[in-house]
C-alpha cells in the first residue's frame, strides 16, 4: 500500500477520532484493519497493539511523550504565512491557511521550541502534518533556521521531528530556498560543533526529504514510516511499473543505509536521550569549534 | 555544434523566423540578378526587430517555459566550448558511476582556472536519453560534490549552469538515497571555502536544480525559469490535470523577474533579441564576462566573510508576518 493511501486513511480516522470523543470509542486501524479500543491506544501510545502500525500522534502528544514535566518552552510562535505570491488554485492559498489554522489551533506546519529530555537540554522542532500536508514554506523555513540559531547560542542538541508533503507549492521558489536555507543553518551547525538529530515519521517526502530530515548526525526512524524524496505515484508514472512491497518504508531506508536506527515511540525518549548524551555528556561544547576543513 | 536544420521554432517565434527568411531569400535572389535591395532589406529588417521587441517585450509565463526548454537553447557543454577557452572534463562519483544528466570538469578563462559543473540535457531522442533527460541520480550529485571539493582544495572558484527539469524520481535513485544527496549538496555548498557563481540558464527544476544553486551570486538568464516544481508537476497535484500547466506556470511566478523581486535570486543576465538559442556567442560573452568579474570581487574579501555572506543571503529569503 503505498503512504498515501496510508495517510488519507490516517487523516480521516484521526480527523474523526479528534472531532468524535469522547463519543467514538473505537478506531480502525490504518495498517491491519483490526477494531481498536481508543483506551487501550492511548494506553499504548496510538501504536496498534496487533501490527505495530504506529498512527499519528498530535504535537502536543510529542511534547508529552519526550519532554521533562515543565521543561516545556515553545519559541518563534509569533511568525505566521503570509501570500506572497497570491497563489490560487481550486482555492486561495489565503483560505487554506486560514482553514489550516482553525483546524489545528496552529499558525503553521510546524511547532518549535526548548525542553529537556530526561534532563538533557535539546531546541527542538516538531512538524505538522495536518496542517497543510505539512508542507514547508517561508513559515517553517524560518522557524527551524532560528530553532537552529537557538541551538548554536544555547550549546544545545537540535533535533527535528519531520512529517510532511514537501515543498509548499503555494509558496513556489520561496519554499524551495527554504530548503537552502533550512541546509546551510546546519551546516553552520556543524562548523560549530552542534550535533543534530532528525526524526524521521510517517510521511516524510520531497523538499523536506531534500533538505534537513536527511542532513542528521543521527537519523531515527519510526516503524513502518515512508520517507522519500518523490512520490510512490509519480515513480510509477514515470518507470510505467508497480514499486515493490515495502518500498520508501523505515525498514527499506535502514536496508539501503539511509538510517541509523528504527525506534518505536515506546522507546523514543529513552533512545534520544542516550544518543543525546553520549553526544554532549561530559563533553564541552560551550566553547565554538575550530572552522572545519 | 548541432545541426538545428530539422529543428522546430516555437510557434510565437515564427513570424520573426519567416520574416528572417524572406530577408535572406531577397538577398540571395539579388546578388544571383545583381540587383540592389539594400533599400528594401533594410526596411525588412527594421520590421523584424520591431516584430521581436513586440513579441519578446511581452512574453507570458508558459512562453518563457517554452523558450527556457527550447531545443536550440545553448545547454551547458555549449555554454562549456563558449565561454571557457580550455577544459578537461571529470567522470564518476567514485561510488556507483558517472552520472550523463550532470558534467563537470577543470575549465579555464585565459589563466584564471574554475570548476564547471551543470546539469546536461540532450537535443534529440537518443542524446535524451543518454543524458536522462538532464535528470540526475544520486550519483549525479555526488558527483557534484567531489568536483566541488575538489575545487575548494586548490582554491579554485565554483561555477554551476542549472538546466533540468528535476531529479529523477525512479526505484534506484530512492535506493541510493535522492533526497539525501539533495540535501548533501545544499549543506556543502553552504560552507564550500571558495567562490560559487550560478547560472540558472534553461530549466531550474525543484531540488534537482537547487542541488547545484548554493552560490555567492546566483543568476537567471532572462528567459529561463526556477520554481520549486514543474508547472506539469504542480498541475498534476493542486489542478489534478497536467494540461493546465500554464495555468500552474502563471500562478507559481516562475520568471526570473519574479525570482529577483523575492529575493531568490541576485540578478537578471540579459539574452540577445529573440532569445539565447538565436545568438549562443553573445549569452556566452556575457556569462564569461560576468564570472571574471565576479571572481575578481568574491576573492578580495575572507574566506570567513564569503561563507557568512552566503549564509546570511540564504537565511534572509522566505516572506512572512511576524506578531
Amino acid at each position: 500500500m503505498s503512504w498515501l493511501n496510508q495517510a488519507k486513511k490516517g487523516i480521516k480516522s484521526l480527523t474523526e477520532q479528534k472531532k468524535d470523543v469522547p463519543e467514538k470509542l473505537w478506531s480502525k486501524c490504518p495498517g491491519c484493519g483490526e477494531v481498536l479500543y481508543h483506551k487501550e491506544l492511548e494506553r499504548n501510545m496510538w501504536v496498534c497493539t496487533g501490527c505495530n502500525h504506529h498512527l499519528r500522534i498530535s504535537t502536543d502528544y510529542y511534547i508529552k511523550l519526550l519532554a521533562d514535566e515543565n521543561s516545556w518552552h515553545e519559541t518563534h510562535k509569533g511568525i505566521r504565512s503570509k501570500d506572497p505570491l497570491g497563489f490560487k488554485d481550486s482555492k486561495k492559498y489565503s483560505d487554506r491557511i486560514a482553514a489550516s489554522e482553525k483546524k489545528t489551533g496552529r499558525n503553521d506546519a510546524i511547532v518549535t521550541g526548548r525542553c529537556e529530555i530526561n534532563k538533557l537540554p535539546v531546541c527542538i522542532g516538531i512538524m505538522d502534518f495536518d496542517f497543510m500536508g505539512g508542507s514547508m514554506g517561508s513559515v517553517v523555513g524560518e522557524k527551524i533556521a532560528r530553532m537552529l540559531q537557538d541551538a548554536v547560542k544555547n550549546r544545545e542538541v537540535a533535533i527535528i521531528i519531520s512529517r510532511s508533503g514537501g515543498a509548499r507549492m503555494q509558496e513556489s521558489l520561496l519554499s524551495l530556498m527554504q530548503m537552502a536555507k533550512t541546509s546551510a543553518m546546519l551546516n553552520r551547525l556543524r562548523e560549530e560543533g552542534i550535533p543534530y538529530i532528525s526524526i524521521l515519521t510517517n510521511p516524510t517526502y520531497g523538499g523536506v526529504t531534500a533538505s534537513y530530515s536527511t542532513l542528521g548526525d543521527v537519523i531515527i526512524a519510526e516503524p513502518g514510516a515512508f520517507v522519500g524524496f518523490a512520490g510512490p505515484r509519480v515513480i510509477e508514472q514515470t518507470i510505467n511499473a508497480e514499486l515493490p512491497e515495502g518500498f520508501q518504508s523505515a525498514e527499506f531506508l535502514m536496508d539501503h543505509g539511509m538510517v541509523d536506527m528504527i525506534v518505536s515511540r515506546k522507546h523514543l525518549r529513552d533512545k534520544l536521550s542516550d544518543t543525546i548524551s553520549w553526544m554532549v555528556d561530559g563533553r564541552d561544547i560551550s566553547v565554538q569549534q575550530p572552522l572545519r576543513a | 555544434m548541432m545541426d538545428f536544420k530539422k529543428t522546430p521554432w516555437l510557434d510565437f517565434e515564427k513570424p520573426i523566423v519567416e520574416l528572417e527568411e524572406r530577408i535572406r531569400t531577397l538577398e540571395d535572389s539579388a546578388s544571383l540578378r545583381g540587383l540592389d535591395v539594400s533599400e528594401e532589406v533594410s526596411k525588412l529588417k527594421t520590421q523584424v526587430s520591431k516584430l521581436s521587441k513586440d513579441i519578446f517585450d511581452n512574453l507570458d509565463p508558459w512562453q518563457r517555459v517554452q523558450l527556457a526548454r527550447h531545443p536550440r537553447r545553448p545547454t551547458t557543454n555549449d555554454y562549456i566550448g563558449l565561454v571557457f577557452d580550455k577544459f578537461q572534463e571529470l567522470h564518476g562519483d567514485r561510488a556507483f558511476r558517472d552520472d550523463a544528466a550532470i558534467v563537470g570538469g577543470m575549465a579555464w578563462i585565459d589563466d584564471l582556472a574554475v570548476m564547471v559543473i551543470g546539469h546536461q540535457k540532450g537535443r534529440d531522442t537518443k542524446s535524451n536519453i543518454f543524458r536522462n533527460f538532464g535528470m540526475a541520480n544520486p550519483e549525479g550529485y555526488r558527483k557534484a560534490l567531489r568536483l566541488m571539493r575538489m575545487a575548494a582544495r586548490s582554491g579554485r572558484p565554483v561555477v554551476t549552469f542549472i538546466d533540468t527539469p528535476g531529479a529523477y524520481p525512479g526505484i534506484g535513485a530512492e535506493e541510493r538515497g535522492q533526497g539525501e544527496a539533495i540535501a548533501r549538496n545544499l549543506r556543502e555548498m553552504a560552507g564550500m571555502p571558495i567562490p560559487i557563481i550560478v547560472f540558472v540558464n534553461g530549466e531550474g527544476g525543484s531540488g534537482g536544480a537547487l542541488a547545484l544553486g548554493v552560490g555567492d551570486k546566483v543568476y537567471m538568464l532572462e528567459n529561463s525559469i526556477y520554481s520549486v516544481i514543474s508547472p506539469e508537476g504542480c498541475a498534476a497535484i493542486l489542478w489534478r490535470d497536467r494540461a493546465k500547466a500554464a495555468d500552474a506556470a502563471n500562478a507559481m511566478k516562475i520568471t526570473a523577474e519574479d525570482a529577483l523581486r523575492l529575493g531568490a535570486i541576485d540578478d537578471i543576465l540579459t539574452e540577445p533579441v529573440g532569445g539565447a538559442h538565436r545568438n549562443h556567442a553573445a549569452t556566452a560573452a556575457t556569462i564569461r564576462e560576468t564570472i571574471i568579474r565576479d571572481v575578481a570581487e568574491l576573492t578580495s574579501t575572507t574566506t570567513r566573510d564569503l561563507l557568512d555572506k552566503r549564509l546570511d543571503k540564504f537565511l534572509s529569503m522566505g516572506i512572512f508576518d511576524e506578531d
